[in-house]
């Protein structure tokens, strides 16, 4: 059970969108995507479940070219939870969830008690077996997601890939939502925007700018002051979490007003020169 | 439309990428959208959210009695009246083998049953039409003339009636012109709105609504450059209408629309992953553009040889699947059969009241479907916002 990316290259039109990318998700594992918009992540996802065509490079499901086999046997594999995002059919919680099963199922197959027995075991176990027969579309965002995971649970998957999960929704959400995940025992890969959340969550973290990745490897040793300079053109400050010593960030701003104190200035480590690189 | 619509943004992006974080301002007001829409929904599970559908075979059901229903009143009524009754014994007598030679047979088996199941077929066909071009398109305004169908298959049939294009069909003249046209326009748009290996949404709408617009002027150039005479039964087939409806007309069409069905009841699932959006349907190991080439082909051949036996009738294709969906919901599996019998009996309906609100003259029957049609659907739509069968 491992995803791997090799030399992977996907343009878009004439424009190359990511180059030559190398990913590792071992098995079990949880790895994030992180790098700022338009810097390739949601592009390479794609290529995985084929919105886009690699020009380069390969993708290997164990070890199989993923590309080279069936769409449905990549589905029964690889369940994907996106952004949320609006649907404009109405359909129930259920029938929703239900939606997950369709590459296991053929032609003119019905839902079985299987199926059934699935679908609701994976709403439990996201904790929306309270909402079943509630209109999708009037579901909170936290609670679209949470849909949205059981659904890549009733497709029975054993890896996940999410595309930026908790884009809009507030903190307690945003945790939730990442805690569901890294506690199904699947192998995750992950877009994310939250650097913090990010180091708190994954076990392995690429840093992409422009389609390329800058540097990947342990949150703690991707995300510096440099790296995310380097990527971001954001000047930023990082402390360790104070639980999981894991890197936090800090935003700062470049035209720094003195504190009521006046003693943010003469603290040594936030120097006065505040023009930010870039 | 999606993948379009992603596609641009990440041009965007990877334009502006030097910009820091550029989508703060727009992700801070979601964010208090969404806990507005949470403090609002506080109260959980209130009796409206609740969505339990009534059970299928209950609605097929009574869709069935509507359209039984709806046959024998459509059978019964006209210049000469027959009972439910009389109707009846007379198909029970053709099918168990024993017609009798009375009028009340010629009337039942000779003219009013193949007008009333030939409207049957074309409701059917053009409402499952309509349910899955507002897939494939993802817009609620789409209807089964938007791919260029019903435009393409017009100039066939008016060059047909005008200038008796091809004469040497016979009877069968005006179908071969109008399937020939809608074929023509249906490939002409298939074509131009693909964009290298892709068929997108969006292009298909601009593209079937642009070359709609030219087929149309065709058929304008075409009644201007013919004769008075001509005009007048090309103008009454634009409008639609089962006035020539006969037993030989009834196969094609009914074939068409039960391989049709056959074949998207097989797609359900994969048609409500579609729904979904490209990715999360690519995501769900469907063949997108397989997928959305198959469903152009299948709608557009339904449709087309519905056309050339009823001309265009409008709103029926748009109309009635939003009315299923508000029923049954959007799971296909459902809208699908629903809207088989629905359409059918929607259709059926709608022809009896064209031909009996004048009588003895006929309305046509796009001027019925449209009267019935809007009221009912800007009804359904008031009553609570409304987006594709959702109440929200």
């Amino acid at each position: 059970m491992s995803l791997d990316l090799i030399g992977l290259s996907v343009d878009i039109g004439k424009r190359r969108i990511v180059d030559k990318v190398d990913i590792a998700v071992p098995n079990g594992s949880f790895v994030g995507l992180l790098g700022p918009n338009g810097s390739g992540k949601s592009t390479i996802l794609k290529a995985i479940y084929r919105v886009y065509r690699p020009s380069r490079g390969q993708i290997l499901l164990d070890g199989a070219d993923l590309l080279a086999m069936k769409p449905k046997d990549v589905a029964q594999r690889v369940a994907v939870v996106a952004q949320e995002s609006t649907v404009e059919f109405d359909l129930t919680v259920l029938e929703m969830v239900m939606i997950g099963r369709t590459p296991h199922k053929r032609a003119f197959d019905r839902d079985d008690e299987a199926d059934r027995a699935l679908v609701f075991q994976a709403m439990e176990r996201v904790g929306c077996d309270h909402l079943v027969d509630r209109s999708f579309n009037t579901l909170s965002g936290g609670e679209k997601q949470r849909v949205l995971i059981a659904r890549a649970i009733a497709q029975g998957a054993d890896h996940l890939i999410l595309d930026e999960p908790t884009n809009h929704l507030d903190i307690r959400y945003q945790m939730e939502i990442l805690e569901l995940v890294a506690e199904l025992n699947v192998t995750v890969l992950a877009a994310l925007h939250d650097l913090s959340l990010a180091a708190l969550f994954c076990d392995t973290v690429y840093l992409l700018a422009d389609g390329l990745i800058v540097t990947g490897g342990s949150p703690a040793s991707v995300i510096t002051i440099e790296t995310v300079r380097h990527a971001y053109g954001a000047d930023i400050l990082i402390v360790k979490h104070p639980e999981t010593g894991t890197p936090h960030l800090i935003p700062r701003r470049s035209s720094r007003p003195l504190g009521p104190t006046g003693l943010a200035s003469s603290n040594p480590q936030f120097p006065s020169s505040t023009s930010a690189p870039n | 439309m999606e993948d379009v619509e992603v596609r641009q943004a990440d041009e965007q992006r990877a334009g502006s990428q030097d910009l820091p974080s550029p989508d703060v301002a727009p992700s801070s007001v979601q964010d208090g959208e969404i806990s507005i829409r949470r403090s609002r929904t506080l109260p959980r599970v209130s009796s409206k959210q609740r969505r339990a559908r009534l059970p299928l075979p209950v609605v097929l059901i009574a869709c069935l009695a509507l359209l039984i229903v709806a046959v024998t009143l459509g059978v019964g009524i006209g210049s000469v009246y027959l009972s439910p009754g009389s109707v009846w014994h007379v198909i029970v007598d053709h099918l168990s083998g024993r017609p009798k030679d009375t009028v009340a047979d010629e009337i039942v088996w000779q003219i009013r049953l193949p007008r009333v199941f030939l409207a049957a077929v074309v409701g059917a066909a053009l409402t499952t039409a309509g349910t899955v071009v507002q897939v494939l398109v993802r817009n609620a305004l789409a209807d089964p003339f938007l791919l260029g169908v019903s435009s393409g298959a017009s100039v066939g049939a008016t060059a047909v009636l005008l200038f008796g294009a091809f004469a040497s069909f016979g009877i069968w003249a005006i179908s071969v012109g109008s399937v020939l046209g809608s074929m023509a326009a249906m490939a002409a748009v298939f074509l131009v709105s693909r964009q290298g290996r892709q068929l997108a949404p969006t292009q298909l709408i601009l593209c079937g609504v642009v070359l709609s617009a030219l087929f149309e002027s065709v058929t304008s150039f075409l009644i201007f450059r013919g004769n008075p005479q001509a005009t007048q039964s090309v103008l009454f087939w634009l409008l639609g209408s089962f006035g020539n409806a006969n037993r030989t007309q009834l196969p094609i069409p009914a074939i068409a629309l039960v391989a049709g069905i056959i074949f998207l009841l097989a797609q359900g699932r994969s048609l409500n992953a579609l729904a979904m959006g490209a990715e999360p349907a690519a995501s769900l190991g469907v063949d997108v553009q397989a997928m959305r080439r198959n469903l152009f082909i299948v709608t557009s051949l339904m449709v087309g040889v519905a056309v050339a036996v009823s001309g265009v009738i409008g709103f029926v294709g748009l109309v009635v699947p939003h009315i299923v969906r508000l029923f049954v919901g959007s799971d296909h599996r459902k809208v699908l059969p629903v809207g088989v019998l629905f359409g059918a009996s929607f259709m059926v309906i709608g022809d009896l009241l064209a031909r009996t609100i004048v009588a003895p003259q006929e309305m046509p029957i796009g001027v019925i479907t449209a009267f019935i049609g809007a009221p009912v659907l800007i009804f359904l739509i008031r009553r609570r916002p409304y987006l594709y069968g959702t109440s929200g």
